[in-house]
């Protein structure tokens, strides 16, 4: 079973080499806030950058995270045309609380729910926060796990270096 | 001879050129996380040799890559626990392939081969999920079909047996090891909106669903008859209208005798509610749940959180503070009945106490109590909760007095310019710790708690944080309490605790923090557990380093938990991903 498993890895490394990404959009549906389907893959922002979050309630961290981002949205979006979409990992548990607690906080992402962690092990997000920039034809830019105060402004170059 | 080389040379060519535009267009990804620990004697926490057990050092550890091309993917994962943190289930001992996929999906019908996690609805007949913080995967192995006929409408099957930490469901002899069963479970979901296409962006939304889940499973008990094939049901509707949403789920269960229903013959049966409203700067949840033996378990006589089919939510507040969550609550599925109430509200931005950038509140109650359980007439016996019987009757709508759990908390959070953060909680706790922990005949806690924390920010890449929390019980060190049960008693009592973290180069940061448990009843438990960390994280790389004391306490995701010994050491995480 380990000789499969090495064997598999070194196969799929060597494949990882040569691998030219084109769009690097997972092919995986989530809900919105609305129950409407969304598949990760058509997610885009009219040729312009975008953020992918991954968020939870109970992470203090993402709180504060999102809390500092929506504080800055409304400049983001005016000066580089930035969308972020915060994904919640949140299980069923708090699957009702999402809205309310995301528009009490007024935050004004586009927030997605991602109830069994879909998405989080297709994007390889171990711990959230965890944060992906792409640029406006689906390819990853720039990554960052965690969230530490400043973040937010590294996070800000990054998308001043791709916005037109 | 020689043509056959030619022809397979040629094969090989024209393979090699398919391969390439295989390997060219592919997305490649990966992570891997190793948790590592150095555990130590401590004789001032009562750490010693044979408390450790001769483990001196441990280390989780998980690799996976996956590989996905167009509508094809697939995956493995390695995983490693040589041997598992403490806390962790010895089973978990070992290492090798713990999981590996391959799937085609191609938005209209989706197949997935090997292991794989889904949901259905909330979860209350079926869950498969990974959390590696809790040591905690309960994957089916076999097939997972998806059908998309229409637009809103989705169709799911799923077949396999669930992983059992390491043991294999079949030994090489191809005998069968355990008693573990075979779940199979189709589910359907509608959602009338997206289906109608002048219905799309309507005010008044619908969609319903309805699941069907069983488990076939071997009779080998010499006390019971076990029924071999185990099924339950599920049926929810969501309702939108404008801000308002509703939705509620009930689920059923027939009669599963099981070590954790202590071999009732009682259905099972469980309900989630909540009603919501919401507008910006404003959101309001009311949410209730009755639980009634559900507990769903692949084999009849696992234990604890091994071989959950379904997932039961609990409703309450999940705190984040180091001092509440040391008496998390964890869902009891053999009974429980619970409501929860949530207010967020953000003071508007340019108001007298809204500042310039806003106040954010936040309130919840909750609050957890068993079911009424009422004895049952056995032939010609009044019996209650007898092994071999129906077990109980229980009033649907009605709750026990016995109160598991209430929380009540209050939250503030300000920025109040460029440099200063602040946030400060209030929580009453009501833990019911003789039930949640099964420590028989403990009092309960009753508990007040106070979080204070300050972030300053000194420049753009360097910034201060504080917290200080403080947690004053009812069994404080005045309590008298009998010395026989002195060993129950490690976390009683009154604690203080603050940290100290500085973040420079928005990169690095350091801390130190001390927990004091210096009101407990006993003088010998009024102990530090100091400890400091540093950290360093960089794009999609984390690597944190601690040293010091841990105290025991309950790591809980999603209402499962694992309890974490007291130790003394070091640990190391290095987390990362490409």
């Amino acid at each position: 079973m380990k000789k499969l498993a090495l064997f598999f890895l070194m196969v799929l490394a060597t494949a990882g080499l040569y691998a030219q990404t084109k769009n690097d959009l997972p092919n995986v549906t989530i809900k919105d806030l609305a129950g409407k389907d969304v598949n990760i893959a058509t997610l885009s922002n009219d040729g312009k950058p975008f953020v992918i979050t991954f968020w939870a309630t109970w992470c203090g961290p993402c709180v504060k995270e999102h809390n500092a981002l929506s504080d800055v949205y409304d400049d983001w979006k005016e000066e580089t045309g930035v969308k972020i979409f915060a994904v919640s990992i949140d299980d069923s548990r708090s699957t009702a609380k999402i809205k309310p607690f995301v528009e009490g906080k007024g935050w004004e992402f586009d927030v997605l729910l991602d109830t069994n962690k879909e998405l989080a092990r297709a994007m390889n997000v171990n711990n959230p926060p965890f944060t992906f920039l792409f640029d406006g034809n689906g390819k990853m830019v720039y990554q960052h796990s965690g969230y530490l105060e400043g973040s937010e402004d590294d996070l800000y170059k990054e998308i001043l270096k791709i916005a037109k | 001879m020689k043509r056959l080389v030619l022809l397979s040379a040629m094969l090989m060519v024209v393979l090699a050129v398919r391969a390439q535009s295989f390997i060219e267009n592919a997305q490649i990804n990966g992570s891997f996380q190793t948790d590592a620990q150095v555990y130590m004697e401590d004789d001032g926490i009562g750490i010693t040799s044979e408390s450790i057990d001769g483990k001196k050092f441990a280390v989780n550890g998980f690799g996976k890559v996956a590989y996905a091309y167009g509508n094809f993917s697939a995956g493995i994962r390695f995983e490693a626990f040589q041997p598992p943190l403490n806390g962790f289930r010895e089973e978990l001992k070992g290492a090798g392939l713990a999981n590996f996929y391959a799937s085609h999906d191609n938005g209209f019908i989706g197949i997935t081969v090997g292991d794989f996690y889904d949901q259905f609805g909330n979860g209350l007949i079926f869950r498969t999920y990974e959390e590696w913080s809790l040591g905690m995967d309960n994957s089916l192995r076999g097939v997972r079909t998806v059908f998309r006929p229409i637009d809103g409408v989705i169709l799911k099957g799923v077949y396999g047996r669930q992983r059992y930490y390491w043991a294999p469901y079949r030994d090489r002899d191809m005998t069968i090891s355990d008693e573990r069963g075979l779940v199979r479970g189709v589910d359907g979901e509608w959602d009338i909106n997206q289906s109608i296409q002048s219905l799309n962006d309507a005010k008044f939304r619908v969609s319903i669903g309805g699941s069907f889940v069983s488990k076939q499973q071997e009779d080998q008990s010499m006390f019971y008859y076990i029924p071999k094939n185990v099924g339950s049901f599920a049926g929810r509707i969501n309702l939108g209208y404008g801000r308002f949403t509703f939705s509620t789920e009930y689920a059923y269960k027939i009669n599963d005798p099981s070590a954790i229903n202590n071999y009732i013959y009682k259905e099972g049966q469980a309900l989630l509610a909540s009603l919501s409203y919401s507008q910006k700067g404003l959101g309001i949840v009311l949410q209730v749940k009755r639980i009634d033996n559900m507990s769903f378990k692949s084999m009849y006589t696992a234990q604890e959180n091994d071989l959950d089919i379904n997932f039961i939510p609990p409703i309450n507040y999940t705190h984040t503070h180091s001092l509440p969550s040391m008496y998390t609550y964890s869902t009891q599925p053999n009974g429980e009945m619970g409501a929860q109430f949530q207010i967020n509200y953000t003071i508007p931005k340019g108001t007298p106490l809204g500042g310039k950038y806003g106040t954010k509140l936040a309130l919840n109650f909750s609050q957890v109590n068993d079911i009424i359980r009422d004895s049952i007439n056995d032939n010609g016996m009044m019996v209650l909760n007898m092994p071999g019987t129906d077990g109980y009757k229980s009033s649907f709508f009605e709750a026990s007095g016995h109160k598991f759990y209430r929380d009540i908390n209050f939250e503030i959070d300000k920025k109040i310019n460029k440099s200063w953060h602040v946030n400060a909680q209030y929580i009453n706790l009501f833990y019911d710790m003789a039930t949640i922990e099964g420590h028989v005949g403990m009092p309960d806690v009753e508990a007040n708690i106070v979080a204070l924390e300050a972030t300053y920010k000194i420049n753009t890449k360097n910034s201060l944080r504080l917290e200080l929390q403080g947690l004053w019980e009812k069994i404080n060190k005045n309590s008298d309490v009998d010395e026989s049960e002195k060993k129950d008693y490690l976390k009683r009592g009154d604690w203080a605790f603050a940290l100290l973290e500085y973040t420079f180069a928005s990169r690095w940061f350091v801390s130190v923090a001390d927990k004091y448990n210096y009101g407990n009843p006993f003088s010998e438990y009024r102990d530090h557990y100091y400890t400091g960390s540093i950290g360093f994280v960089k794009d999609a790389t984390r690597v944190t380093l601690s040293a010091g004391r841990q105290s025991e306490g309950v790591v809980c995701v999603g209402g499962v938990c694992r309890v974490v010994p007291a130790s003394s050491g070091f640990t190391l995480t290095v987390s990362t991903s490409f």
